[in-house]
Formats: C-alpha cells, structure tokens, sequence
C-alpha cells in the first residue's frame, strides 16, 4: 500500500502508521486524514495486527492542523471547523481510543495543536527527550479540539489543563512526564528502537485481554463505582473465554513461556 | 425452517435471530411473517415460555425492506399483509425480550419497542428515520416511542430522523439495561430464564396489565389490574408460590 503523506507498515503485528509531511511538521492536510484513515481501517480490519505504533517522520510529531489551507480572507465567510472536526478529527480520535488493541504514540518532536492531543488519545505515550506539547489553539482563537478539554484535565489535573491551554505555552517531554501527561521520555536516538521494541514485545501478549483492560479503564472515566464493578465483571467474563487466557494458565502450570495469539 | 430467521430452544426460552446478514436484517415481509409465525408456534408451545429475539452484532434490523416499500402505491399500502404480521407479534402473549446490537432504525426499532423488555449493547443506535424518505414511521413509532422516551424526544427522534445511543436510550427509559455488546444476548437470555422460572399465568397477566396502562385510564386500569390479581387467586401455581415461599424451597410452578 502507497501513501503520499504517511508511512504505513505491517510486521510481526506491529503496524506502524508514521505521519509523513515533514517539511511541513507533519500537519493535517485532507490528503493526509484520508490516508490516515485508511491505514487505520487496515488496521481495525486485519486480525493480524495485534499493536499500533503511531510516530512521524522528520523534526516534528504533528503539528496539528495545516493553517494554510485555513487561511480566512479579510471579509471572506468563516470556514465550519466543527465540519473538519466531524469529518476528520473526531473519527480519528475516537478510532485511537477505540481499538481493541494496544496503541502507541513514539513523540519525536514538537507536537501542537491537534498533534498535542492526537498522542493523549493513544495508550502509552514515549516522548522523545527534545519533543514538546503546545497547547496552540488559544494563540489563534480557537479552542483545544481533538478530546484535548477532555484529556487534559484528567490527566494533569484542572489547573494545570488550564494553564496549558490558556497560555498555550510549550512543555517539555520532561515536564509532560512528571505532569502525568505521558508514560516515558526517552534519548531522541533512542526513540525509535525503544518504541518499535515495546510494540514488538506488546505484540507477543494477550493483546485481546490488553484490549479489554484499555477498555475497563476507559470506562472507568465515565462510569460509577457500581457500575465499573458490574462492567470488570462482564469484561472478566470475554477475558476469561479467550485461547489466551487458557494458554496463560496451561503455561504458569507446566512453568513455560505463554505463547499468545491475541484472542 | 424459516429463511430469514434461526430459531434455538435453550429450555424453557427460545432465542430468534434475525438472519438477513445482505441487508443489515432489514425487515422483508417474509421476514416479518415467518416472525409472526415463529412467535405464533411459541404462543401455542407450552414448553416455551419466554423468547428473546436478536439480530446481528452490526444490526438488529436496520428497517423495512426499501425496494419492497417502493413498489407499493396507495392501493398496495391498504392491503399491505405486513400489517397482519406487526399485529401478530403485538398480539404476542409471552415475555417477549429483544436484545439489541448496533442499528435499530426504523422498523427495526419499531420491532424492538414490541418487546416487553429491551437490552443494549452498549454500541447500539435507535432511530425512526422515515421522515428522511419523506415517509413515517408506521408500525408503532411514533406511539410506543411516546410511551418510552417521552414527547419531546420522541418528537426529536421522529421529525429530524435523527438515531439515539444506547445510553441515551437507557437514559430516556426505551431500554432498561446496556451491556457490553459481546454479552446483550447472553443477558437477555439471562432475564428470558428468570422470568421462565415464574408462573407462567401470573407472568402473562401481569404483562398484560402493564401493556393496559398504555391504552387504559389509571382507575380502568387499575380495575383491570385487580381482575387479572383476583383471577390468580384460582391458580394452583398461586397456591404453590405462597407455599414454596413460606417453606422456604423453590416453587414448582406448571402453568395451571
């Protein structure tokens, strides 16, 4: 499969979706969310594929979207963002945070805008030591899109959400770490090995179980303590079904390694 | 066998499975009548005393049959026999349970609101859009969704066409339970052997009566609701109940 504005690669149940504008910070044009799109349907649809590792190519993550094909003429009629963000943004958002599997974002260099919060919808977030998040939007009248008002309060809390996204100041991959923001910073020329080495091990477990904690966690943001009590039951009923789980205690019993076949 | 459905026994309840996988289980008036047929051996059956009716992870019944609708005009639509079909199955006197994965729009929701209890999967979308057809909802949408979810939203529902989550379907009272997807069947299922465990004349009697309070002023249906109490009284299983309760075991109740 070719693609213009993204690199896109199936091995050993890895599939790797890089963003591939780099001249360009790697910023959404349409051309690049219709590729996205269809790499993520790849994904969604191929059974083998048991990891996503998203990543981009050159000195940026993302940085969000691209302004110049947003570019309001004085006394021209202002462009429906919410349509881009319904077409667009919000498919892909809820497609990351919804795969049965597990996703990774690799951050290798500044990520704004939307590509600020594009990474806070994936599972585990390694940020290279030089990366950056730049809540952009406030600087040019816009609002965080992208589940960026949703995330980022439960994750660093409401009043650095707010600082972050009213000032729209850069924070560094350190500071994001012990923010709570992501999981892991990492020597930029370590990066790519590290997250291609945490997805290929990630690939070798029970990714469909993976895919059910992601999902009970997920929940957990939204539901009340009886119900996510109702719902770790029902999940832990899927679970307990799965070749998975029956591999794992057949392998903890005769004291070998698990071979996994996510399901 | 019917075409469009697969019929299980699993003891005293019978799963139906809407099986039109081409057409997201869109309602054909085959369908509909080996339904009503389906639900009719299960009336008759007395083995049978609850049934569940599903469709497909990705649609219980994503609505009528389009190509069929468009062949009929005025006159067609008079005597159309899907009519007698929906009739069929709202004349249905057992426990009829629906359980409810991804689309129900349409005829499919209409078919849903037939049932006396609905569970949804946590995926699943209710819908009345015929208003984009430039037709209507005609097989009870815009009466049974009045009673479910209230006017304004029923209104909403009908006049934009516009489908509904599951949660705001639990929200709003059209469904009593979400599940996670994987599981609405086997919940349903669940709730179908509980109330298969009742007595079956007191089971239908009571849902009687609560379909009344749809139709029936509150003091005529309460009067009703009396009747069907003081008609129990004339039940072996009636008797049996009270017994099983105060001897703390289980009752064995036969339907008589």
């Amino acid at each position: 499969m070719s693609f213009q504005h993204i690199l896109f690669s199936i091995e050993a149940g890895v599939a790797t979706l890089c963003l591939n504008r780099p001249e360009q910070l790697n910023s959404f044009n349409t051309l690049m969310h219709q590729e996205v799109r269809e790499a993520l349907k790849v994904v969604q649809s191929d059974a083998g594929v048991r990891v996503l590792l998203l990543t981009g190519e050159g000195r940026g993550f993302c940085a969000g979207q691209d302004l110049s094909e947003r570019n309001v003429a004085p006394g021209a009629e202002a462009p429906d963002l919410g349509l881009s963000i319904e077409r667009f943004y919000n498919p892909l958002i809820r497609t990351l945070r919804e795969l049965p599997i597990p996703v990774i974002c690799a951050v290798n260099g500044v990520a704004a805008g939307a590509g600020a919060n594009i990474p806070l919808a994936c599972d585990l977030v390694i940020a290279a030591r030089s990366a950056s998040f730049i809540q952009a939007f406030c600087k040019i009248g816009l609002i965080p899109d992208s589940a960026g008002t949703w995330a980022l309060p439960r994750l660093v809390g409401m009043a650095r959400a707010k600082a972050l996204t009213l000032l729209g100041e850069r924070l560094s991959a350190e500071q994001a770490l012990e923010w709570g923001l992501i999981y892991k910073v990492v020597d930029d020329t370590d990066l790519r090995d590290q997250a291609i080495a945490l997805a290929r091990q990630l690939a070798t477990q029970p990714t469909y179980g993976l895919g059910l904690i992601k999902r009970s966690l997920h929940a957990s943001l939204d539901n009340s303590f009886e119900e996510q009590l109702m719902l770790e039951r029902d999940l832990q009923r899927l679970a307990g079904r799965s070749e998975d789980y029956r591999e794992g205690v057949a392998a903890f019993v005769e004291k070998r390694t698990p071979a996994f076949k996510g399901y | 066998m019917p075409h469009t459905l697969e019929v299980q026994a699993h003891q005293a309840v019978t799963l139906i499975t809407l099986h039109r996988p081409q057409a997201l289980n869109a309602l054909t008036t085959e369908l509909l009548g080996e339904l009503a047929a389906e639900l009719q051996r299960c009336a008759e059956d007395p083995a049978v005393r609850a049934v569940v009716i599903t469709g497909s992870r990705k649609a219980f019944a994503a609505g009528a049959d389009l190509n069929e609708m468009a062949e009929r005009d005025l006159v067609g639509m008079l005597d159309d026999p899907r009519q007698q079909h929906w009739q069929q199955i709202t004349r249905f006197a057992k426990p009829l349970i629906a359980a409810v994965n991804g689309y129900a729009l349409g005829g499919g929701c209409e078919l849903a609101m037939h049932a006396d209890i609905l569970i949804a999967g946590s995926d699943a979308r209710f819908g009345q859009p015929e208003i984009n057809l430039g037709i209507m909802p005609g097989a009870g949408g815009t009466q049974r969704l009045l009673h479910a979810v209230g006017k304004s939203l029923a209104m909403q529902m009908v006049l934009t066409g516009e489908a509904i989550s599951a949660r705001r379907a639990l929200e709003a009272g059209l469904v009593s339970e979400i599940t996670q997807p994987e599981l609405t069947v086997e919940r349903a299922l669940q709730i179908a052997r509980h109330i298969a465990d009742k007595a079956p004349l007191a089971v239908r009697l009571a849902k009687e009566a609560v379909l009344k309070a749809q139709d029936l002023d509150l003091a005529s249906g309460l009067r009703f609701e009396r009747h069907a109490f003081t008609l129990l009284a004339g039940t072996a299983d009636r008797n049996e109940g009270i017994r099983a309760f105060q001897e703390k075991r289980r009752a064995d109740f036969h339907g008589r």
